[in-house]
């Protein structure tokens, strides 16, 4: 009797197994294969022919040359113009995403409710609309494009996330915290500053690295709203895929995928914490 | 005596609902006073005022003679230890206690003598360096007594603070804070449901219902003269019955009770002229004897009803040979002759003083 159980539970055991296996080969062979071709020694990537760092090295070569002004290299330039646009996203995502989420905290009046929807929205309309009514828009008001549309562009999207990390966070808060500290001599700024903040670091930061990522991946809407000179990574790496499938691409985009990765992980672990309550018992 | 917190006709609404109505109270100087009451009563609502959480929609409060009724929380010279205790997570102990001192700018040397003191007074040494969450809920509580006395506030308000303890801790504490409050002479305005801590701590009680205080008095006189029927139910047992006023006299009054059972009754409470009373006796105050006692005032016969084990004392429900009911409370005797049982006949006996006047909330 109790073998039989064992070995059912053993078989199920085995099925789910075998199952996440396919899904996860469902969902990361294609990476996977992007990644070996970035190590192969061909021009003509879908074939193998060998181990090669060399285009990593060509990669290097490029970022030094670009640096030290010797070559000006439109791969970097526009990878260096992705980190620039993703950085000052990031820090007005903090400040609207933070402040936003408290107000909302603080005044509960019924409209707030239907605000807060709005914010929302902008995460789940289709990019394509987001970049044709933001582009409509920026010609209406008549904003030259460039990195200031890019950048208005990925906040809109962006804050919400960190405003849905921080709300979290406060829906755990005991409101006698704050009053703790006003009640010890602290004036609402100093007790925003010395508990508010570090109470609800934990999901700024998550909330940051979300938008800075997000930033830094966007396609479709940045294609409505960049400028000549405003080139981000993305842009560039669509476009030179349009030309042919070059190892350099998947050099680059190999570093992309890791460096993503390592923030989304780290992302979602200060999540984690976040979510759980400090030291209610 | 000095005057520390005074509360003149001081009334909060929130939209139309009278959480606080017209409440005056002078708190004196070193005083250990509790505001009691049940649950939504107005308790804390009326230590937030005080604490300057909440604004009175009219009337004033008055910290040691100056109008503090406009002061923001971080500029009144009182401190509060929360329900929740409200400690700042990312702060170990030593910074949570110090918090206070920082704020005020007190200077390094001294700050640090200050918490050392607070943190030896309640017992915490060895702990300084935990965060809140590596402490007990015991701890915890500890914790934010010492970030409050630390400061040396001129009141110390307590909401409930003993609330979130087990029974055994929170004896312990009850016994530990009256103590520290003796040590220090800080005011403490205490607030709890619970009417055992109220009587066992207080100085003064002041009975809360519907936002108004009922009875203001120290333990012995809300416990032996409640004004109100709900302060008499409130706080112990207490059988409540209506009765027909024949006469008075000085202390004293003549009382008819249904079924033709003549009492004489303190009459402290009794409004000049009333026809009719209530009337409220303790359950433990009816001495019950076998036999008749005594002269005949004050003394009627029943019979038991029914009897409840309750360890120490026996509670019994009694019945008059006129139908009317009563519970009485006996010490639980131990030999079978003595105790009391269901069918028994009895005589009650009461002594003036235990029969209280009461009017109706
Ligand atoms: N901010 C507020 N808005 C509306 N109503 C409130 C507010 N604060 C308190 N009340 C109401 O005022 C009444 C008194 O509340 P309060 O918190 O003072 O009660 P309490 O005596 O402390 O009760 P408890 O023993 O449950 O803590 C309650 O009915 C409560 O619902
Ligand atoms: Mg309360």
């Amino acid at each position: 009797m109790r073998l039989r159980t064992m070995s059912g539970i053993k078989l199920s055991n085995l099925l789910l197994c075998g199952w996440s296996g396919l899904v996860l080969i469902y969902l990361y062979l294609p990476i996977l294969l992007l990644v070996v071709y970035s190590f192969n020694d061909s021009r003509m990537s879908v074939v193998w022919e060998g181990f090669t760092f060399k285009w990593y090295g060509q990669l290097f070569d490029e970022l030094v040359a670009h640096l030290g002004d010797e070559r000006r290299s439109p791969l970097i330039e526009s990878l260096s113009n992705s980190v620039i646009i993703a950085a000052i996203t990031t820090a007005f995502s903090v400040v609207l995403g933070t402040a936003g989420a408290f107000l909302l905290y603080r005044y509960r009046f019924p409209a707030l409710r239907s605000i807060t929807a709005l914010i929302f929205i902008p995460m789940i309309i289709p990019e394509i609309i987001m970049g044709i009514s933001l582009l409509i828009f920026f010609k209406t008001v008549e904003l030259e494009l460039g990195f200031t549309t890019v950048i208005i562009s990925h906040v809109t999207f962006c804050f919400p996330f960190v405003l849905i990390a921080v709300q979290a966070r406060l829906a755990g808060l005991d409101p006698s915290l704050e009053e703790a500290a006003l009640d010890l001599g602290a004036t609402p700024l100093k007790a925003f500053f010395l508990i508010m903040v570090p109470y609800l670091l934990p999901a700024i930061i998550s909330g940051a690295l979300m938008s800075f990522t997000l930033s830094m991946d966007e396609l479709i809407v940045t294609y409505f709203t960049r400028g000549p000179k405003s080139e981000t990574l993305p842009i560039k790496v669509f476009g030179m895929a349009k030309v042919g499938l070059n190892p350099m691409l998947n050099t680059i985009s190999t570093v992309f995928i890791v460096a993503t990765a390592m923030l989304v992980v780290f992302a979602e672990s200060l999540k984690g914490t976040a979510r759980r309550l400090p030291d209610e018992s | 005596m000095d005057v520390m917190v005074e509360l003149r006709a001081v009334t909060k609404r929130f939209g139309s609902f009278h959480a606080v109505s017209e409440v005056d109270l002078q708190i004196k100087a070193g005083e250990f006073i509790t505001l009691l009451g049940p649950s939504g009563c107005g308790k804390t609502t009326l230590l937030r005022m005080i604490s300057g959480f909440e604004t009175p929609t009219s009337g004033a409060v008055l910290l040691d003679g100056k109008d503090v009724t406009h002061e923001p929380p971080y500029r009144r010279d009182v401190n509060q230890v929360f329900q929740s205790y409200a400690l700042f997570p990312h702060m170990t102990v030593q910074e949570n206690i110090s918090f206070g001192l920082r704020m005020k700018k007190v200077p390094k040397q001294e700050l640090a003598e200050r918490v050392r003191a607070a943190v030896a007074m309640v017992s915490l040494g060895g702990m300084e360096e935990r965060k809140p969450s590596q402490l007990s809920g015991g701890q915890r509580q500890r914790v934010a007594l010492a970030r409050a006395i630390v400061c040396r506030p001129k009141v110390l308000l307590l909401d409930e603070p003993l609330s979130a303890l087990d029974a055994k801790l929170r004896h312990a504490m009850q016994v530990e804070l009256k103590q520290l409050q003796k040590k220090l002479g800080i005011t403490f305005v205490f607030v709890t449901h619970d009417q055992e801590e109220a009587l066992t701590m207080s100085d003064r009680i002041a009975v809360i219902n519907k936002g108004r205080i009922e009875q203001l008095g120290d333990a012995s006189q809300i416990y032996h003269r409640p004004k109100t029927t709900f302060v008499a139910s409130f706080i112990g047992q207490a059988n409540i019955l209506r009765a027909t006023v024949l006469s008075r006299s000085g202390e004293r009054a003549r009382v008819r009770l249904d079924g033709d059972i003549e009492l004489l009754v303190n009459a402290e409470h009794l409004a000049g002229g009333a026809e009719s009373a209530l009337i409220s006796i303790r359950p433990e105050k009816i001495a019950l004897r076998k036999e008749r006692h005594g002269d005949l005032e004050n003394c009627f016969e029943a019979h038991v009803e029914d009897e409840l084990f309750k360890g120490a004392t026996d509670q019994l429900r009694l019945r008059t040979d006129s139908g009317l009911a009563l519970t009485a409370v006996v010490a639980n005797e131990s030999s079978v002759q003595a105790a009391l049982h269901a069918g028994d006949r009895v005589f009650c006996h009461l002594h003036p003083d235990d029969i209280v006047i009461v009017h109706e909330e």
